[in-house]
């Protein structure tokens, strides 16, 4: 350990502030910047899932008054 | 006179060489800017606006100017480099005749770099000889002067060769002047930097030799390289019309 | 080797490669970046002539560091997507750029703020601030272009010209302090000559150089999957991805 006490630790004779400011800004900017791209990830494939899941919705629905309409649209024979 | 009517651009024939192709769409961008005399002369203009912001926004004492001056003409002449890049390829984008340069048979980078000597002709030069009349204004001694008309001389290529990348990049783009200020003033550090470092170390009464050496190698950096750079550009932005 | 080279160029397959090392990067990344940083700061001996504000070397170090050699990555990156037409190659350039921009802007304030205790200003013109300044243009300028162009494959090989013009400023920020010789130090690490502080400080400095260079990697492969996820979201495999990550 090169420093005597803890409050030595935090006051780096008199270099404190200059020391302990880059270390926030940079546990800051990296950390916010390592759980924005994660996010980003996240909202992309949740983005993905709800596109794919409206689309085979339609689809599903589609085929649904598609079989519907050949339903009625079955010829039976009128005589 | 109609501004409209431009000169076309006649290159056809396979048999035309590399070297009278290069002239050919050199004399025509000359040409076509003696057609547009007020494009000529916005740069100019500009340049000398700028230079006199400086004594008016900082201070018109002889010692400041004299030891700012080289430095402000500097950069006064980069930025009207830079608002007339825009012109470039513009016009010759607008109006298809890009596209014909792009098919012709000769290499494109050659091509492209008679273009980007017609700018410096018609840009870069004019602001090589007006820098005396502004150097007087701002105090500099007969030897700056000579000296900074000598780093604007093998500057202002350096300029015009790293901006046609820019434009040709933008080209196309919407804002596309902001952006390639973006682009290019970066690039545009270094020449700065040896200019006024030239010029600085002539006030000083050192030699200045080694300094012109280094712009000279800038410059043939730029010659050798830019035009393909400006060339693919070219290639990419006309494939994404 | 050119199955190999094959099977890079295609998103699916990197995609698989990427999820299964981030976990590594990430654990490796953070646990040597700690590492280094708590060495670095409590136990590491103070600097006889900067005393103790000589400890933000354990982060100014490792970002300068990243934040050149990202470029020279982005660098190689383009070559490939002009010459082969990757796509992962662009798919890097375009995720990675936003990294660099943080990591030089973090280099230079934590080397603005160094700077006041230790030569008395915040910021000095001196030539290694000075391009890395630039390089904070180039990365700005290289996300701009990007941001503008809308066609996805002119925007890549665009801002490929654009990367492979601005790493011809890469030599002159790596020389340029034996150009301009002025109040900065001259580089912390060379590759040819012993470094010539105590191991106490290089080793823990080195600690948290590679730990950052992990980090950056997990960084870039989320960032990249990120990328791969918007632009193959019609294929097969996303959709068989997407559908099963919600199990």
């Amino acid at each position: 350990m090169a420093f005597d006490s803890l409050s030595a630790f935090w006051v780096m004779e008199g270099h404190g502030p200059y020391v302990w400011s880059c270390y926030a800004a940079f546990f800051l900017l990296m950390i916010g910047l390592m759980v924005w791209s994660w996010r980003r990830r996240n909202a992309v494939i949740e983005a993905c899932r709800r596109g794919i899941e409206l689309k085979s919705g339609q689809q599903t629905q589609q085929a649904a008054t598609a079989s519907a309409a050949s339903f009625t649209r079955v010829k039976v024979s009128q005589d | 006179m109609n501004a409209d009517f431009r000169p076309a651009l006649v290159l056809r024939h396979d048999a035309v060489g590399v070297l009278s192709a290069m002239r050919g769409v050199f004399a025509r961008d000359l040409r076509v800017a003696f057609r547009q005399r007020q494009d000529l002369l916005n740069p100019l203009l500009f340049f000398v606006m700028v230079v006199t912001l400086f004594p008016l926004g900082v201070s018109p004492e002889v010692s400041f100017l004299r030891e700012a001056g080289a430095g402000i003409l500097w950069v006064a002449a980069l930025l009207s480099v830079l608002l007339s890049l825009d012109h470039l390829f513009r016009h010759d984008f607008d109006d298809g005749t890009l596209e014909q340069l792009v098919l012709q048979p000769q290499p494109l980078f050659l091509l492209v770099l008679a273009k980007t000597m017609a700018h410096w002709v018609l840009t870069g030069l004019p602001l090589v000889i007006l820098t005396p009349v502004l150097g007087v204004m701002v105090h500099l001694d007969g030897n700056s002067i000579g000296v900074l008309c000598l780093t604007l001389l093998i500057g202002t290529p350096v300029l015009s060769l790293i901006g046609s990348i820019g434009a040709a990049l933008t080209l196309g783009l919407r804002s596309a002047g902001v952006l390639l200020s973006l682009l290019i003033i970066p690039l545009y550090i270094p020449v700065l930097i040896f200019g006024t470092g030239t010029v600085a170390s002539a006030a000083e009464g050192a030699p200045v030799g080694a300094y012109l050496a280094l712009m000279g190698a800038f410059l043939v950096l730029a010659l050798t390289l830019a035009p393909f750079a400006s060339a693919a550009a070219l290639r990419i932005s006309l494939s994404n019309g | 080797m050119w199955q190999f080279f094959h099977k890079l160029g295609s998103p699916k397959w990197f995609f698989g490669i990427a999820a299964r090392l981030m976990p590594w990067l990430l654990a490796g990344g953070i646990l040597l970046l700690v590492a280094g940083i708590v060495w670095g700061l409590a136990f590491a001996p103070k600097d006889y002539l900067q005393g103790n504000s000589y400890r933000i070397i354990f982060i100014h170090v490792p970002t300068a560091f990243l934040a050149q050699s990202v470029y020279v990555m982005m660098a190689v990156a383009a070559v490939v997507t002009l010459v082969w037409r990757m796509k992962l190659a662009d798919v890097f350039v375009k995720s990675v750029a936003p990294v660099g921009l943080v990591l030089t802007f973090l280099s230079l304030f934590t080397g603005a703020v160094w700077g006041k205790p230790t030569w008395g200003t915040w910021w000095v013109w001196d030539a290694r601030l000075t391009s890395m300044l630039i390089l904070l243009f180039l990365y700005g300028g290289v996300i701009a272009l990007d941001r503008a162009i809308n066609d996805e494959k002119s925007a890549a090989r665009a801002v490929s010209v654009l990367v492979l013009v601005g790493v011809v400023n890469i030599p002159i920020i790596q020389y340029s302090v034996e150009w301009w010789n002025t109040l900065h130090q001259p580089s912390t690490f060379k590759l040819t000559e012993k470094p010539s502080m105590p191991a106490e400080m290089w080793v823990p400095l080195l600690l948290s150089v590679l730990g950052m260079y992990l980090l950056f990697g997990w960084l870039a492969c989320l960032r990249m999957q990120t990328e791969i996820l918007l632009r193959e979201q019609r294929t097969r495999w996303v959709k068989d991805y997407v559908l099963a990550g919600r199990g």
